[in-house]
């Protein structure tokens, strides 16, 4: 049960070793062909008008926005959740839009400003997990199934919409493994789902 | 909430990895770079290139300017101050800027000490010709290291040479019978924490850019293969004939730089379109040299 790693641009070794850290096999995903080899996909954090501009040079938006729409487990982190939602608040920046959510980016404000916060999880039964926020977006608007699953303060930093998990702050930078754990035991338990689709796009 | 730990400040320069970091000295050049796919701008009132043509002494950039260029994009900017100008870092700081560079391609402010970095909340890139280099600026707080090339000089061999300083030393050190780890730190001039972590790691512990000399989508492929996790471009991309061509066919070729097919691409995207000129590093003289200056 491979999950892949988007590997344009930003923090992908970091999501390779803690998927790894966490029991999953976590590879490469950089063209439409390695994309087919995996059952789930994180897009990490980075910069996320570069990497739209080299998704769409690769090809791989369709790709990506076809096999989520047949099921594939996908989490964005921070840029990836700005990839990955409808639209984004006050600029006219292309997204997959495969989430029913508005995020504003830089929400928490420049480098300066990035801080590690604890925050809470109760649906995943995560307390007080190492939050790092590093010119991170916030959810402004959620539409409708979409699932809040935690909070910095008022804000929204973590949801999930069906097979779509997102969160604003980077996992990967801490040494805590729990929301990777959690992402790897979807992926095996959306497999085991019978007659779901989730392999084929 | 904790803002300015290491996590924070060595975490940004995660997100830039695999990227391209462009020169820039106009709002209207930033946003050329962003649309091209930049990771991040540096803000500066002249490019190397220009620095090294006029002479004189190099300091920060007006503030005016960087404020004018944070305002035009969306990705991160970064500013440079003069090693070991401490005053001008707490400015750049309070104008709320992404990165600081402490830059051997300014003018020195001090010729034998370079800012403490762990006292500020914003992260530091500091360039550096060898490994030692890198370990003194790491220890003094700096949150991403740039192999410093010659900048503005349009010729890579300098970059070359730096970041294979640097990986074969890193390489040296991984096999390195424990026992020879306190010399090695002393021939270094680093700390031992620093060396012993480095020989378990098989890797600086923050990330590691290339800079000064790149100014081809091959160039750039170059400096990736040969260990760059980024690419910092100055003169290249607006001292060439096609600043727009020029700035995506790097970005291609640095996300792609284990593809010939991509890279081949990218070269003939620019047409006839030139590079900037180059220098052979050779025929300048001790002070025309920028690499050299803060160790």
């Amino acid at each position: 049960m491979r999950v892949g790693v988007l590997a344009l641009q930003g923090g992908v070794d970091e999501h390779l070793d803690a998927l790894a850290r966490a029991g999953g096999q976590a590879v490469p995903v950089r063209t439409p062909v390695e994309l087919e080899g995996v059952a789930a996909l994180v897009i990490p954090g980075g910069e996320s008008t570069t990497v739209m501009k080299l998704l769409a040079r690769i090809g791989l938006i369709e790709p990506i926005v076809a096999r989520v729409a047949a099921g594939m487990p996908l989490w964005g982190t921070c840029m990836g959740a700005i990839v990955a939602a409808r639209d984004v608040a006050g600029l006219a920046q292309p997204t997959l839009g495969v989430l029913d959510v508005t995020v504003r980016r830089n929400a928490f404000g420049r480098q300066n400003e990035s801080a590690e916060v604890p925050i809470d999880i109760p649906a995943l039964g995560i307390e007080r997990f190492p939050a790092v926020f590093i010119r991170a977006p916030w959810i402004e608007r959620t539409g409708p199934g979409v699932e809040v699953l935690a909070r910095r303060g008022e804000r929204i930093v973590m949801v999930r919409q069906g097979n779509v998990l997102a969160t604003a702050f980077h996992p990967e930078l801490s040494a805590d493994t729990r929301i990777h754990r959690f992402f790897v035991d979807a992926t095996e338990a959306s497999r085991a789902v019978p007659g779901k689709r989730s392999d084929a796009a | 909430m904790e803002t300015g730990t290491a996590t924070v400040k060595r975490g940004l320069a995660q997100m830039l990895k695999g990227g391209v970091i462009m020169d820039v000295v106009t709002p209207e050049q930033a946003v050329v770079a962003q649309e091209a796919g930049a990771v991040a701008v540096m803000a500066l009132e002249r490019i190397p290139a220009d620095i090294r043509a006029a002479g004189g002494v190099a300091r920060m950039s007006n503030l005016e300017l960087i404020g004018r260029i944070m305002d035009a994009v969306t990705i991160p900017v970064m500013a440079k101050v003069r090693i070991g100008h401490v005053a001008e870092a707490q400015v750049l700081q309070q104008i709320g800027i992404d990165y600081i560079d402490e830059s051997e391609v300014l003018t020195p402010a001090d010729d034998r000490y370079h800012v403490d970095k762990e006292a500020f909340t914003t992260p530091f890139v500091c360039g550096a010709r060898d490994l030692g280099e890198a370990l003194r600026r790491i220890a003094e707080g700096a949150a991403m290291i740039r192999s410093k090339g010659e900048a503005g000089s349009g010729n890579i061999v300098e970059a070359v040479r730096h970041i294979r300083a640097i990986s074969d030393a890193i390489a040296e050190l991984r096999v390195a019978p424990k026992e020879e780890l306190v010399v090695r730190a002393r021939d270094l001039g680093a700390p031992l924490e620093l060396v012993r972590q480095v020989a378990h790691e098989g890797r600086l512990p923050v990330v590691l850019f290339c800079a000064g000399g790149v100014s081809t989508p091959a160039d750039a492929a170059l400096m990736m293969q040969l260990g760059a996790e980024g690419i910092f471009v100055g003169s290249g991309i607006f001292k060439s004939k096609n600043p727009a061509a020029f700035a995506r066919a790097i970005v291609d070729a640095t996300t792609h730089f284990r593809d010939p097919k991509v890279v081949v691409e990218a070269c003939r995207s620019l047409g006839a379109a030139e590079a900037m000129p180059g220098i052979d590093v050779r025929t300048l003289d001790e002070t025309q040299l920028m690499a050299t200056r803060g160790t």
